[in-house]
């Protein structure tokens, strides 16, 4: 028996594909952007003065990161459902993997954080510029500009890592590929073609990110050096 | 250039910048043993001694960066030991510049300088922009404007940074061994440009090893030892010390 591969039936339903990819990247989406603040505010409070801030910000990214995704997904699921609350699995997949996102960003933007030399904030300091000042012009823009890499290479992490969504029937990629797997029952061809789509959505990621650093971080632009 | 003479120290006018018995530890290590010094407006202040004599401390405690155990400090009619103090009004009163430069990497040197003017002081980013390249070319780098940090030697970046101090024209400025890391040809431009600082009336408060410069350059010299003001006075005690410690140091030092 050799191996025979039949894609017709798997590309005549492109159009669902192509929904299931769109939902795919707005979950991406709709969690990098929630995330990064998240991962921002969460670096800040793990840094910060406050004890029990610091703490419970602690406590958040290793609640999150010893954890799996999947399981994450199931606990705000069933945890929203017991308190009588419904949304819609797209809902409930954002906020899972907003959470998600949001610890691992904290760690991050914590290295960038620690990366900015103290004298750097006394010279900011020393010219009379407030708190929120130095943390703005002089910690927060740099730092970002030195983790941009890892925060790509999370972002796209979690795109992919999105399928695990398809688990509570959130319509993304992987939930339109199981579907049509079991009308078609082409399952090698349908996983090979979604796997292209994901290589695709990546590399559209990728080029996204790399565009958006190229107008954050015009030195980098001029200069091509690392920070 | 403006044609000031710095006024007399006997004049009876306030100092800009006042020491009184000033105390401070780190733990158990007394850093400040009962340090009093003031700076008369228009005058250089040399402050020299050992490394771990105080010299540094007693200079960041001026622009608050380190609080003190007691004592008073007052610049400019604030009182630095108060803690209510309105640091950016002190801020806004005094400049400081470090010996590792400290500019801000991710900005170019125009926007290193129009920062703190502008998110300060509301100065318009039109003005600021004619401010910076005002003050640049004062340190003589009036082609650097659109350069960032990286691009400059040690010498221009410590000449811009002195010009980003400039830019908020501070009544008093502080220098916190501004030439320890330049080789000997860099830490002549920069001592070149706070020669003609000086020259033009500028207060300043000084840490550094340079002698010669210091000698050249001072109203008043502060030797430091042990976290106390050993030996102070007119540059001439460098070459007739009246402490044997100040013959040692000065003996070492050249």
């Amino acid at each position: 028996m050799g191996l025979e591969l039949d894609f017709s039936v798997v590309l005549d339903r492109w159009q669902s594909l192509l929904d299931g990819a769109a939902l795919t990247l707005e979950l991406a989406f709709i969690a990098v952007i929630c995330g990064a603040l998240i991962g921002a505010l969460g670096a800040i409070g793990r840094r910060g003065g406050n004890v029990l801030i610091a703490r419970l910000c602690g406590a958040y990214v290793e609640g999150i990161r010893n954890t799996p995704l999947l399981v994450q997904i199931f606990l705000v699921y069933f945890g929203l459902s017991s308190l009588g609350l419904k949304f819609s699995a797209f809902t409930v997949a954002a906020v899972a993997l907003t959470i998600n996102v949001g610890a691992y960003t904290t760690e991050i933007m914590r290295a960038g954080f620690d990366s900015i030399h103290k004298g750097q904030i006394e010279a900011a300091e020393g010219l009379g510029l407030s708190k929120a000042q130095v943390y703005w012009h002089v910690v927060l823009w740099p730092a970002i500009e030195r983790v941009y890499p890892a925060l790509t290479s999370q972002f796209v992490l979690l795109m992919l890592a999105s399928s695990v969504t398809s688990q509570i029937s959130a319509e993304e990629l992987t939930a339109v590929a199981n579907y049509i797997q079991s009308e078609t029952y082409r399952s090698f061809e349908t996983y090979i073609v979604v796997a292209l789509i994901y290589v695709v959505l990546s590399f559209i990621m990728r080029l996204g990110f790399w565009l958006l650093g190229l107008a954050l971080f015009p030195r980098r632009r001029r200069l091509g050096t690392p920070l | 250039m403006n044609a000031h003479t710095p006024p007399p120290v006997s004049a009876g006018t306030a100092p800009v910048v006042a020491l009184r018995n000033v105390h401070k530890s780190f733990g158990p290590l007394k850093v400040l043993d009962g340090v009093s010094f003031e700076v008369a407006r228009g005058e250089v202040t040399v402050l020299i001694g050992r490394s771990g004599s105080g010299k540094s401390t007693a200079l960041r405690c001026i622009d608050r960066f380190e609080t003190i155990d007691s004592g008073e400090i007052e610049v400019c009619g604030l009182r630095v030991d108060n803690p209510q103090l309105d640091l950016r009004a002190l801020r806004l009163d005094v400049g400081i510049v470090f010996q590792s430069y400290n500019l801000f990497p991710h900005l170019t040197i125009e926007e290193n300088i129009t920062l703190a003017p502008h998110s300060v002081k509301k100065v318009p980013k039109r003005e600021a922009k004619t401010l910076a390249a005002r003050v640049l070319e004062q340190v003589g780098l009036g082609d650097k404007l659109h350069a960032y940090p990286e691009q400059l030697s040690g010498g221009q970046q410590q000449r811009a940074a002195i010009a980003r101090s400039l830019a908020m024209q501070p009544k008093v400025m502080l220098f916190d061994e501004v030439t320890s890391a330049l080789d000997p040809e860099l830490t002549g431009e920069v001592l070149k440009v706070i020669e003609a600082l000086a020259a033009d009336g500028m207060t300043m408060v000084m840490v550094t090893h340079e002698m010669g410069f210091a000698r050249g350059i001072a109203d008043q010299v502060v030797f430091m030892h042990r976290g106390k003001v050993h030996e102070a006075g007119p540059a001439d005690i460098l070459s007739s010390p009246a402490t044997p410690e100040l013959a040692q140091f000065v003996g070492t030092g050249l």
